[in-house]
């Protein structure tokens, strides 16, 4: 389950562990539970009330702008979102976008994160310079890309490849694709360099005094550290790219025809263009139900290599 | 030693923190907050909006935010009946609708209040338009009808002549002559850019010319009809073949920016293009255009109706206040303020005759001054449509339910400009939804 | 230390690898400049005039000038730059003041229900921002908090916490237990423990959350332009503005894009090390 070679702080903890779970069993849980609870309550509040109110919407029939049409149609939303075509197309590119979003990102930062992990020249410059994308707002980024990159006569792409290809056109999936990696890789690209540097020397002196190559250290080593952090990576990146709107918004407004709505977007039209708000309030729900039954299954598979259980660790 | 550093620290956010949240709830005196699109011309009021804070002593709030997003946003307000915006800019479209569910405030008594403001004054199309039960609910700001604008030193190169009431098939033409693939030069650029607003403005013009329309009288979606088809085949194959380079993305600005640096030949839109293409700043083609009258085929003419207009919720507190500035921002004027400080392009047109009876506007205007009142006047469904439809409007179908039937149709449409589905499979999808509803209207009729 | 060498004489080696490495340093600066030139191009293209911002090909060489920043500043900025800071400041505040006792309760002193707490906190990211949006909308207009900044504090601290809760658990995981045995067994309670022994341990791993909580309160959209409008908006609602629906005014949507990520560009730039250090301390158990 986890890595044969452990770093010296992590071990102790293991032998501890046991230990500290007899220690403080004269504290009572409740004093324990206090400091939670602040955080625990102002959560529910204010993440709790919008999301019933969400529920209850979803089953109203309420188009914001015909007065005096609202009235209760119970699951009729629900149905009338399964058997749209368009919600389906959401879906999907929402899969899609996700899936090769945080895949490449990563694979990137992977890159990076290893070129940085040595001694050169101007290594903070280049850090910084690399990690920028990430800081700027996701809104400018987005309008950077549509206007220098991706314009078919003034772009730079164009500039470069030749061409009058009208990328956001032609290629729309892709090109948000390309926009959200960019921003991204930065991040990815922070988490795995400090999985890097978290590598305990003495391990890695210990490898080369056995004769190993750089690949057979990297392979052995490196990456059971480091699948630590790229699962949280993952984890965390694919929470806010699920979320993707800004760049869909500013630069293809989910189009042409679909092809690039995912399903944020796609929940903003009905509920701004259409005004619908019981059926954007059925799609939210759904969604989050779908969100949770994946998440579900990645975290138990997370939880399980991280050997975190019952909350000791 | 960090510790009353941090300390400090977190007192001066704190500090900033307060001075913002104490912002937020409002300074004393009368603030009227205003909601309004993002264009060139509105930029100016706001610079000039100086001059109205200091005479009146009222402050100003203005909340600048792209088309759809304004929309979406005062829509929301407005339905609502939320009193976070005391002057609401919105288009010919919201305002009968909203006039009629009670949201806005009948604007007649102020007007007649007012001395000197002269509504008889308004280009009646436009006042129509804006009116519900013959009193104003909505105050005009600007306002456009569509027409064409065509560079008349290509034109002369190729040996051609533009008539004066061009006809669909005659620019067809014209734009496979004159497209040029080596020069980068569109034929024509014509909008693809999916929005009711956006795309579904020239192509209802032209499908209405065609013979078309969106609903009969009976409500029943006639998308699927051959006119229509005709029309949309026609509207797509152009400019697939001799429109601009990534139709499916340009939008009013995009097109702006290509005729505005002389790579189309002509360019099929809104009157307001005018005031553009011909400012030194942005324009390299100033003086180059030609304008003539919406492209026609089985109607009289062909040109659009759309205004910006100023209106107050219902729910408004200060709504005297109000009023003052709606006045400011509309009456004779401010046009001349505009005209002597920024510039006689700049002036808001198409919306108060006498505009057009000011000397100097004439003049720098010259070219397209006229052309633009005659679309106006012309735009009526009499003279724009084939047939009798049971709802306002010419470029738009003026019910509630067009912003979402409008924008995915427009998707489809986009889509087939883009050559990602064909001309009938998008027909096909978009008479689904407007049946859908029309079917509602055929229940409560 | 001693190895069996087979590899070829010294020298050459040596000389090799100073090859080797000089050129991959080479190889990452340019992938850098690469990766970021779309950045590098928005810099210069804030200093154009607008008629050599939308040409082609596309111009290197130009009449720099600072007239769209002006205009950025005239068109009123400042006040949106101080709502951004007022609110990124207050989020970040109350975000580490409920997390870290969250965090605590979490990992050192832990109860029964942590996996479920930490599963809920992360389970309340899942609502897309876009449907909750009409709810908290009529929830706002009700309690008349539209247009007000504090509806956006309280927004963005619900939606910071759960990364903030998880990071600092992992943080405090990483405080050695004897230090925390030894300091109970003198007798200190949970405030001085708290203060003289944890926090020095776990100040990186403060500065990587808060550094986060700063990104992410600065650039939020769409909350922020749809739920505030003259008084609260923030950069992001005042970048928007920008984009007219008539005519592309590139270069002055730069600067503003420009002026509106400095702030936390240059806070990125400073804190990048306490993150880096923050988040290699064991920000992943």
């Amino acid at each position: 389950m986890t890595s044969s070679v452990l770093p010296s702080n992590v071990a102790a903890r293991e032998e501890t562990t046991p230990a500290r779970k007899q220690a403080p069993a004269r504290s009572t849980t409740w004093r324990r539970r206090l400091p939670l609870l602040p955080a625990l309550i102002f959560t529910i509040v204010v993440t709790q009330i919008p999301f019933v109110l969400t529920v209850v919407y979803s089953f109203q029939s309420w188009n914001l702008v015909r007065p005096g049409s609202r009235h209760f149609v119970w699951l009729q939303n629900y149905v009338d979102v399964f058997v749209d075509s368009q919600f389906r197309t959401a879906l999907l590119n929402t899969v899609l976008l996700t899936v090769f979003s945080v895949l490449l990102s990563m694979l990137i930062g992977l890159a990076l994160a290893l070129l940085l992990d040595r001694k050169m020249i101007g290594r903070g410059v280049v850090r910084t310079l690399l990690i920028t994308p990430f800081l700027i707002l996701p809104a400018a980024g987005a309008l950077l890309w549509k206007t220098t990159m991706f314009d078919p006569t003034y772009g730079l792409l164009n500039f470069v490849f030749g061409g009058n290809t009208d990328w956001l056109a032609e290629w729309p999936l892709t090109s948000v694709i390309a926009q959200i990696v960019w921003q991204w890789t930065p991040f990815m690209m922070l988490l795995i360099l400090a999985g890097l540097q978290s590598q305990s020397k003495e391990v890695l002196e210990a490898a080369q005094v056995d004769g190993a190559n750089r690949w057979r250290t990297f392979a052995s080593i490196t990456l059971p550290q480091l699948s630590r952090y790229l699962q949280l990576a993952t984890l965390l990146g694919a929470i806010y790219i699920v979320n993707s709107f800004d760049s869909i918004f500013l630069m293809t407004q989910g189009g042409p025809g679909t092809a690039s709505t995912n399903l944020p977007f796609y929940i903003y039209q009905r509920a701004f263009q259409g005004f619908d708000i019981g059926q954007s309030s059925a799609m939210g729900v759904i969604v989050v139900i779908l969100t949770m039954i994946v998440a579900t299954f990645a975290l138990r598979l997370m939880f399980r290599t991280f050997s975190v259980t019952g909350g000791v660790k | 030693m960090r510790k009353p550093l941090t300390l400090l620290l977190v007192a001066v956010l704190l500090g900033v923190a307060g001075c913002a949240g104490a912002g937020a709830v409002g300074a004393g005196g009368r603030t009227l907050v205003v909601a309004i699109v993002a264009n060139p011309q509105m930029q100016d009021a706001i610079e000039l909006s100086d001059e109205f804070e200091r005479d009146t002593g009222i402050t100003l709030r203005f909340v600048t935010l792209p088309e759809n997003q304004a929309r979406a946003k005062i829509t929301a307000s407005v339905a609502t009946e939320g009193d976070e915006f005391d002057v609401v800019m919105i288009s010919n479209f919201e305002a009968p609708q909203w006039a009629q569910n009670g949201w806005l405030e009948n604007l007649e008594p102020y007007i007649e209040a007012s001395d000197g403001y002269d509504e008889d004054d308004f280009i009646p199309s436009i006042r129509s338009s804006l009116s519900y039960r013959d009193s104003l609910y909505a105050v005009p700001f600007y306002g456009e009808s569509s027409f064409l604008a065509y560079r008349k030193d290509l034109f002369e190169q190729a040996g051609l002549t533009m008539p004066a009431n061009p006809t669909w098939q005659q620019i067809a033409d014209f734009a496979a002559k004159l497209d040029d693939d080596e020069q980068d030069i569109a034929g024509i650029c014509l909008r693809g850019k999916p929005g009711w607003g956006e795309s579904l403005a020239p192509f209802t013009t032209v499908a209405n010319t065609f013979g078309a329309s969106w609903f009969d009288e009976n409500w029943n979606a006639r998308l699927n009809t051959p006119e229509f088809k005709k029309a949309t085949q026609f509207y797509v194959d152009l400019v697939r073949e001799h429109g601009e380079v990534g139709a499916s993305s340009a939008g009013f600005s995009e097109c702006g920016t290509r005729y505005g640096q002389g790579q189309a030949a002509m360019w099929y839109d809104a009157t307001v293009m005018a005031g553009t293409n011909e400012d030194k700043s942005s324009s390299k083609i100033v003086g180059k255009s030609g304008y003539v009258a919406a492209p026609v085929e089985k109607t009289k003419s062909s040109g659009w109706l759309y205004t910006w207009s100023l209106a107050m919720p219902k729910v408004a507190s200060d709504k005297q206040g109000a009023w003052e500035f709606m006045k400011w921002m509309t009456d004779k004027q401010f046009v001349k303020s505009v005209g002597e400080k920024f510039g006689w392009n700049r002036v808001p047109p198409g919306c108060r005759e006498s505009t057009y009876d000011i000397p100097e506007y004439t003049r720098a205007a010259k070219a397209y001054a006229q052309p633009t009142l005659d679309a106006i006047n012309e735009a009526t469904q009499e003279n724009a449509m084939a047939g009798k439809v049971p709802y306002p409007g010419i470029q738009f179908v003026g019910i509630p339910e067009f912003q979402d039937l409008g924008t995915r149709v427009s998707q489809q449409l986009s889509a087939a400009i883009a050559g990602q589905i064909t001309v009938d499979e998008a027909l096909a999808q978009s008479q689904e939804y407007a049946d859908t509803v029309g079917q509602a209207y055929r229940e409560t009729r | 230390m001693t190895t069996v060498d087979t590899r070829p004489p010294p020298v050459t080696r040596k000389r090799k690898r100073r090859i080797g490495s000089i050129s991959l340093s080479a190889l990452t600066w340019v992938i850098a400049i690469l990766f970021v030139f779309p950045l590098i191009w928005m810099v210069l293209t804030s200093f154009k005039q607008e008629a050599d911002a939308y040409t082609d090909p596309p111009k290197l060489v130009f009449g720099p000038t600072l007239d769209q920043f002006a205009g950025v500043i005239d068109r009123g900025f400042l006040p949106y730059l101080a709502n951004s800071a007022g609110v990124t400041a207050m989020v970040t505040l109350i975000v580490l003041i409920f997390a870290i006792p969250a965090a605590y309760a979490l990992s050192i002193a832990p109860v029964k229900g942590t996996t479920n707490a930490l599963g809920f906190f992360l389970s309340t990211k899942m609502l897309p921002v876009v449907a909750a949006i009409i709810p908290l909308y009529v929830i706002s207009q009700n309690m008349k908090l539209l247009d007000n900044v504090w509806a956006l504090v309280i927004l963005y601290t619900s939606m910071n916490l759960p990364l903030a809760i998880w990071m600092m658990r992992s943080f405090f995981l990483e405080v050695p237990t004897e230090m925390m045995e030894a300091a109970r067994v003198d007798g200190a309670n949970l405030p001085t423990l708290l203060y003289k022994i944890i926090l020095p341990v776990v100040a990186p791993g403060i500065a990587a959350t808060a550094l986060i909580c700063v990104i992410f309160s600065w650039t939020e959209f769409f909350y922020a332009v749809n739920l505030t409008a003259a008084r609260a908006g923030t950069v992001p609602v005042f970048l928007v503005g920008f984009i007219t629906s008539e005519g592309l005014y590139w270069a002055q949507l730069s600067a503003a894009a420009l002026l509106a990520s400095l702030p936390v560009m240059i806070v990125g730039w400073i804190a990048q090390n306490h993150l880096v250090r923050g988040l290699s301390m064991g920000a992943v158990k």
